[in-house]
């Protein structure tokens, strides 16, 4: 039997497959058994009501899609009073995704999240800073490490960091956030990216400018997790355009720790539970007895001969 | 048994992702196909009301990414099928009229909020347009069999677009069908045959969908009668189970407008908390 288990900074997660943030809630207990994941990751919170963004607040993008769904919510009151309530029923850990415009107000909210039945919080730094003239906290390793100082200070759950791709050096940036006291970094969130309408000349998306997601960015994300797992030695987890159980091990194999899969749920509300299932059967068929063996192992130099030097067309 | 089969023991699925066969899909009259797969529980235990989320194929230059939301035109348990009737209009319903009998088609359902019959009510008004005729056709057996007196207004821009008549008659309804071509669609003839409904006492409650001019007219007919009702609304959407907020769509309850996803909290939702667009 495979074991699928691997620790997160000190998290064991039965599995290494875990829902994207903003790509899951309480409704795909609908349509799969939610205690499968190897954890919970919740739709990102910030302290105060939001509406979100106008619509149409998603766009289809060639193989991906757009959104700039603007992070509406109800607040932290009813996400304890409701939300945390009812992961509670599940035995997969649950992590709550929070994120804020200022270091000041990330603190705050990570105290109160740190709650029974909260295993750990995953910060969304991908967000403007109000105090960074809108830019985002992972956008620069100094703003990174400002802020996770702050978390790490105000939580002591484990304490993850969700960085943006739209930087120009997501290692320096992963290193900084190990060195503030992150557990692990999740890489990353979406692209900035839109599209416009040639019939109507408007832009696809109510907020014109949004993030790309989906199989479009899986090459590029992979390059980043690669990139920051050389760069850092605690957990990456990596976040882009995983559909199948072979984007997962390519992701495990770059050197990922787990993966989350996000935008592929949206097309196939069953497709956390695919990939755990033939995560397990590709570890059978090759006789790995535990997937964390797949984690950094991927193969470089030169091939001189043998199957991995033929090519399939 | 694998640690797999341990976890699921005792899951059962209120909608799953299946690869459903397909029976037929064939134009219905000059604007409209009509597709019926082949189908079991869960899917075939749709309510009235309910959707699902259709896997559109690739055709010609189409790539269509998103699933589709499609309203159910009958969920047959009996016959173990599932219907729709749709528009050719973009790139995922071109995809679907490719369909021929024996493929497969990949559909999630039946999900969202469904119609609603209060045993207090008698007789309902059904007032419906366009596809939304598909919508509310399932409504004709509901109410029959909930001994639900039904009079359904049908209005379409011509006499082969009036979609669903046959379903209402056959459970026992009273059709108006009201045309584009001879005027009688017009929101005013409509509003006082809806009135003289409400007289006659045969509208304890409105149900509507298709047109924002129909919802505007049910709303206020509801408002001046103080009848109840509700509506089918549609948006674009992704995840068709509450979970991207993209379809969301404003609401007006006590005063105060409020966002509410339309596959989650809907797609029926109360006519008097609905905005027209």
């Amino acid at each position: 039997m495979v074991d699928l288990s691997v620790r997160i900074g000190g998290l064991t997660l039965a599995n290494p497959v875990m829902p994207a943030s903003g790509t899951f809630a309480e409704g795909l207990a609908r349509v799969i058994p939610l205690d499968r994941l190897g954890a919970f990751v919740t739709k990102t919170i910030m302290r105060e009501p939001r509406a979100g963004n106008p619509v149409p607040r998603v766009a289809e993008a060639g193989d991906g899609m757009l959104n700039s769904i603007g992070i509406p919510s109800k607040g932290v009151a009813p996400f304890l009073a409701e939300t945390v309530p009812f992961y509670r029923g599940y035995g997969p850990p649950l992590v709550v995704s929070i994120s804020a415009h200022s270091a000041d107000e990330f603190a705050v909210l990570a105290r109160e999240v740190t709650v029974e039945g909260v295993a750990a919080i995953e910060a969304n730094i991908s967000c403007p800073n109000i105090e960074a003239d809108g830019r985002a906290f992972a956008m620069e390793p100094g703003t990174t490490a400002a802020v996770v100082e702050r978390l790490r200070a105000a939580t002591p759950l484990p304490l993850w960091a969700k960085l943006t791709p739209n930087t120009g050096d997501v290692a320096a940036v992963a290193r900084a956030a190990e060195a503030a006291g992150a557990d692990a970094v999740v890489v990353a969130n979406t692209i900035l990216a839109m599209s416009i309408n040639v019939e109507s000349f408007r832009p696809t998306l109510g907020n014109v400018m949004g993030g790309l997601s989906g199989p479009a960015v899986k090459p590029i994300i992979l390059r980043m997790v690669y990139q920051c797992a050389r760069a850092v030695g605690i957990p990456v987890i990596g976040c882009g355009g995983i559909s199948t159980a072979d984007d997962a091990v390519e992701y495990l194999l770059a050197g990922a720790s787990a993966v989350q899969v996000g935008t592929a749920s949206f097309i196939h509300p069953t497709a956390l539970t695919s990939v755990i299932d033939g995560l397990e059967g590709f570890c059978a068929r090759r006789g790995i007895d535990r997937v964390a063996d797949l984690v950094g192992a991927v193969a470089e130099g030169p091939v001189a001969e043998g199957p991995a030097a033929e090519v399939a067309w | 048994m694998s640690t797999t089969a341990l976890a699921d023991r005792g899951y059962q699925a209120e909608a799953a992702e299946l690869e459903l066969p397909v029976v037929s899909n064939l134009p219905v009259n000059g604007e409209y196909r009509h597709l019926v797969l082949e189908a079991g529980a869960p899917a075939t235990l749709a309510e009235a009301g309910q959707f699902f989320h259709l896997l559109c194929p690739a055709s010609g230059a189409d790539r269509p990414f998103f699933r589709r939301p499609m309203s159910t035109y009958r969920a047959d348990r009996a016959a173990g099928r599932i219907e729709f009737l749709y528009k050719v209009t973009g790139a995922g319903t071109r995809g679907l009229a490719t369909l021929v009998p024996g493929d497969r088609l990949n559909v999630v359902g039946p999900l969202g909020t469904g119609f609603r019959l209060d045993p207090a009510w008698a007789s309902i008004v059904v007032l419906g347009r366009g596809v939304g005729l598909a919508t509310l056709a399932p409504l004709a057996e509901l109410a029959a069999s909930a001994g639900v007196r039904v009079t359904a207004i049908l209005s379409a821009r011509s006499p082969d677009l009036v979609m669903s008549a046959d379903r209402f008659r056959a459970a026992g309804a009273e059709v108006f069908p009201v045309l584009d071509s001879d005027g009688s669609s017009d929101p005013g003839r409509v509003g006082k045959l809806v009135s003289g409904l409400v007289r006659l006492g045969r509208a304890d409650a409105f149900f509507t969908c298709g047109s924002n001019r129909l919802l505007a007219l049910m709303k206020r007919l509801g408002r001046e009668h103080g009848i109840p009702g509700q509506v089918a609304l549609e948006q674009q959407m992704a995840c068709g189970l509450g979970m991207c907020f993209c379809c969301v769509r404003a609401f007006e309850v006590e005063g105060r407008h409020v966002s509410r996803r339309v596959c989650w909290d809907g797609p029926v939702f109360p006519l008097e908390e609905a905005v027209s667009w």
